[in-house]
């Protein structure tokens, strides 16, 4: 139980193969109050002190994700990927034996908008310092050796090439290369394994120094430390870090005109579909009344519209459901299902037809009753634990949300007016010019 | 197995579990309940067990445990299908079920003031659930198309199900926890009907509440919507217990893919099953030289020593409820074979039964095990699945109290024993997945490297 393995197929292994009824949604009380202030060289800290528990978490995160990979794709996980193999002259083995040895875990990771490292530790001294001291050496002084590249490098081409007999990750890539075009988000976040071959140990190391500087971090603290301690502990972890600037915004994303459907032939007995279009984006000012009649339509498991119709009506899909995912830009409105090869057109006639009377009708004055019950009767589950309280604060931070987010959550949910989602979807979702992908099943032609 | 068991009263104890104390009663009618008290959050999980899974399943119907949580949520005699999650989400509930080997349970984390509706709810369908045709119908096609997503279509599950098929005789470990397809399509109402008849009952199910939450509270409450239930006569499962395997078992696994795999396993004993009750133990140890973070033996000498692999893992759970196997896995690098990898995994087998484990390798596991028993508090879930786990299995979940003594109790000399005697040739299942092409025009990597891909 103390003890895990680290390659995912063990890992489900041993946690028994367990079959849920259906994929897990996410679905928080008086919210805590954030302490927000600068470190010295202008990195933002986002603090929860937590006593209850002897353990504190933390995490820094860069706007370093891979829009910001330009010409390089797969820059930015190539770089995230690095931090921990080698750092003040402690190559990837030191570190992982002087983390685990304070029973600590440390990670880091990258996706489109952001890179992170973290760190979750016992909160005495005799285990916090040592930890952070590695922590702060993995963000601020890395060595990227060549060696640790090379190999790092031939690992993610395995990853990816594994990744290519999974037809849902193979759909998931294509429909945001279909949704965002020229766009920074197009492109899957590994890159190509085309890309991971073209990149030298220099475009690592520029994208570090441009990227890796405090004014481009936030950082989240929560656990037992008072403020005092949460402040020495934010300059120590960014000692090693230029102050630097902020990243520049990145460009502004644009609908696709036109509807279009790509059929991509896979070795596998079921299609997944994704049909998808730009949806709305971190502090979008049609925010609120997006996310609840979503909720209604795809984004509250068995009980939304899409499952009643896909899956309790008809029996059609183990997993059906609609998302939106701001990000600082316009994030993907998702809607995802996967089907037995020869009934998949029958399936994204339902989840279109179940799309298209949403955005015509909205959701009936019961549902949105329902749904506003679900968030705000839910809204504690939400931040009942340090690491979900975490996770507010890196989003708090990483897009300037309001400080009292947290609190004012659950008012703002309940606020919104069936009239307010008729209108926000009649502007912003757009049925006849969605993209859709389809992957699974032998080649149409 | 614990049969019925006609218990005139309840009883309360206390006993520390990291931190918080925890309270276990039995009602009248056999129902277990154990609650957990956390304060951090005005929040509660409810998590209703049964003792019943995939390796309760005879041959014919396997995967029915699964089927039949998935109607579980169709409808009782009170509450028509699809009901019981709108009941929940209204209520601001996030709610699921799973199913495993040796359980099959059922969940809401909820506000603390819900816990009377999760209460009412779960005990309904305990005993009054209406099993009909036309949702069956609908709903094993959702089954099957789980199947096709978790297994079919997936070549490292499918190797995984044909290891586990390969490696087992007569244990019921051998059928896949979804169901064999054949089965699933061959299933019907009645199969159903008499699985539910013959394990959903308050004397076969233990209810962990972990929360916000008054223990003398859920204990009336529990009273007032389980008590009335009545208990079955439970006929345990037979124990079909593994012959001794007589050598070395191998299966290859040719399907689509782009990237060979290997997994392996070797017979071993568990807490339940296990003559001397250190050996379990010694076993997680040993798991954890190989594969317990970034700095065990695996990723430092075969991902960054020798890069014969790009990742590797050893895994073992003490707490199943029949004998399991220590696992072993690779995915060789781009310019090694499965051989290789296998050759690699086999070293670092020999090298646990030659060499004794260095206290250091030693000191870092048990600091893990301590300093993940806090971390393991930050979550209600996982604290009442702890509980759950055990006691369904049939193991004390007090257990679980144990659990960091008893790692630090092991020695060198304990690891190589195990080692010695579990590790062996004889017991050995070997699974390899050897890829072939995903479509015309498109190689699978063989054992060159770069190559081309598809889109």
């Amino acid at each position: 139980m103390g003890i895990n393995p680290s390659t995912p197929v063990l890992r489900m292994i041993l946690q028994g193969l367990l079959l849920a009824v259906s994929l897990i949604t996410a679905t928080a009380h008086a919210a805590p109050a954030v302490q927000h202030w600068l470190t010295e060289k202008g990195a933002r800290v986002y603090f929860v002190p937590l006593t209850s528990l002897p353990m504190v978490d933390i995490n820094i995160t860069f706007a370093a994700g891979s829009a910001r990979d330009g010409e390089h794709a797969g820059a930015a996980n190539m770089t995230s990927t690095l931090l921990d193999k080698g750092a003040a002259g402690l190559g990837a083995n030191e570190i992982a034996r002087r983390i685990e040895s304070l029973g600590a875990e440390m990670s880091a990771g990258s996706a489109r908008d952001m890179a992170w490292a973290e760190l979750r530790t016992l909160s005495d001294a005799a285990h916090l310092e040592p930890a952070l001291a590695i922590l702060a050496d993995v963000v601020g002084r890395p060595d990227f050796n060549q060696q640790d590249f090379e190999r790092e490098r031939a690992r993610t081409v395995v990853g990816i090439r594994r990744s290519e007999q999974s037809p849902g990750t193979v759909a998931g890539n294509e429909i945001f290369l279909a949704t965002y075009g020229d766009h920074p988000y197009a492109p899957r976040p590994t890159g190509t394994i085309e890309d991971v071959e073209s990149i030298s140990l220099d475009t690592v190391k520029a994208f570090y120094k441009r990227y890796y500087v405090a004014r481009n971090a936030t950082i989240g603290i929560v656990g037992d430390l008072d403020r005092k301690q949460a402040t020495q502990l934010a300059e120590q972890l960014t000692a090693g870090l230029a102050a630097g600037e902020r990243a520049a915004k990145l460009p502004p994303v644009s609908v696709p005109e036109a509807a279009t459907l790509k059929r991509v032939a896979h070795p596998s007995t079921q299609s997944h579909v994704r049909m998808a279009a730009p949806g709305m984006h971190r502090g979008d000012p049609d925010y609120f009344p997006l996310y609840v009649g979503n909720h209604t339509l795809g984004g509250s498991g068995l009980v939304s519209r899409l499952s009643k119709e896909v899956r309790e009506k008809r029996g059609l899909s183990y997993s059906v459901s609609s998302y939106l995912s701001p990000m600082e830009q316009d994030g993907p409105y998702l809607f995802s299902l996967q089907t037995r090869n020869d009934q998949v057109d029958e399936a994204l006639d339902v989840m279109r037809d179940t799309l298209g009377t949403f955005v015509k009708k909205g959701p009936t004055a019961d549902e949105l009753v329902a749904s506003k019950k679900n968030i705000t009767g839910g809204y504690a589950l939400r931040i009942d634990s340090n690491a979900k309280i975490l996770s507010h604060l890196v989003m708090i931070g990483f897009y300037d949300m309001p400080l009292d987010y947290m609190a004012t959550f659950p008012a703002k949910v309940d606020a919104v007016t069936r009239e307010q989602i008729m209108d926000a979807f009649k502007r912003r979702v757009f049925p006849d010019r969605m993209q859709t992908v389809i992957v699974g099943g032998p080649a149409a032609d | 197995m614990r049969g019925f068991i006609a218990v005139m009263l309840f009883f309360g104890g206390q006993l520390a579990l990291a931190g918080s104390p925890v309270h276990e009663y039995q009602l009248d009618n056999g129902l277990k309940l154990i609650v957990k008290e956390d304060h951090r959050a005005p929040v509660m999980v409810t998590q209703v067990w049964y003792k019943v899974g995939a390796s309760y399943e005879p041959d014919g119907i396997t995967g029915i445990s699964h089927v039949l949580e998935h109607m579980m949520f169709k409808g009782t005699e009170t509450h028509p299908p699809g009901e019981f999650s709108r009941i929940i989400s209204e209520n601001g509930g996030s709610e699921n079920a799973f199913t495993s080997q040796d359980y099959t349970t059922y969940f809401q984390t909820m506000e603390k003031s819900r816990l009377p509706i999760s209460f009412e709810l779960e005990a309904d369908r305990m005993r009054r659930l209406q099993l009909q045709d036309e949702e069956f119908q609908k709903e094993i096609n959702v089954v099957m198309e789980e199947r096709r997503l978790r297994t079919e279509d997936k070549p490292t599950a499918l190797t995984h199900e044909q290891f586990q098929a390969t490696a087992y005789t007569a244990s019921s470990y051998r059928s896949p926890v979804i169901g064999w397809m054949d089965d699933l399509e061959n299933m019907n109402l009645a199969d159903l009907q008499d699985w539910y008849r013959r394990w959903y009952a308050p004397n076969n199910a233990t209810v962990v509440v972990v929360g916000d939450v008054d223990p003398n509270e859920v204990l009336a409450l529990a009273k007032k919507y389980f008590g009335p239930l009545k208990p079955e006569s439970i006929r345990p499962p037979k124990p079909r217990t593994e012959p001794p395997q007589l050598g070395k078992r191998s299966v290859v696994v040719q399907v689509p893919a782009e990237v060979p795999y290997t997994i392996m396993g070797y017979k071993v004993p568990v807490l339940r099953t296990a003559a001397e009750d250190w050996e379990p133990y010694a076993l997680e140890v040993l798991a954890g030289v190989l594969d317990g973070g970034n700095s065990a033996r695996l990723t430092t000498e075969l991902v960054r020593g020798s890069r014969i692999v790009t990742s590797a893992g050893a895994g073992y759970d003490l707490y199943s409820r029949q004998a399991d196997l220590f696992l072993l896995d690779a995915t060789p690098a781009a310019e090694h074979t499965v051989a290789e990898a296998q050759q690699a995994l086999f070293a670092q087998v020999k090298r646990l039964q030659e060499e004794p484990v260095s206290k250091e390798e030693l000191d870092r596991i048990k600091s893990q095990v301590v300093a993940s028993d806090v971390f393991e508090q930050d979550s209600i879930f996982y604290q009442g699945m702890k509980i759950g786990q055990l006691e369904t299995v049939g193991l004390d979940w007090g257990l679980a109290d144990e659990y960091v003594e008893r790692i630090n109790a092991v020695t060198p000399a304990q690891l190589q024993a195990v080692a010695r005697k579990y590790l062996v040739e004889k017991t050995l299942t070997v699974a390899v997945l050897d890829p072939l092409p995903m479509e015309s025009g498109r190689k699978p990597q063989a054992a060159a490297s770069g190559g081309g891909h598809g889109h």
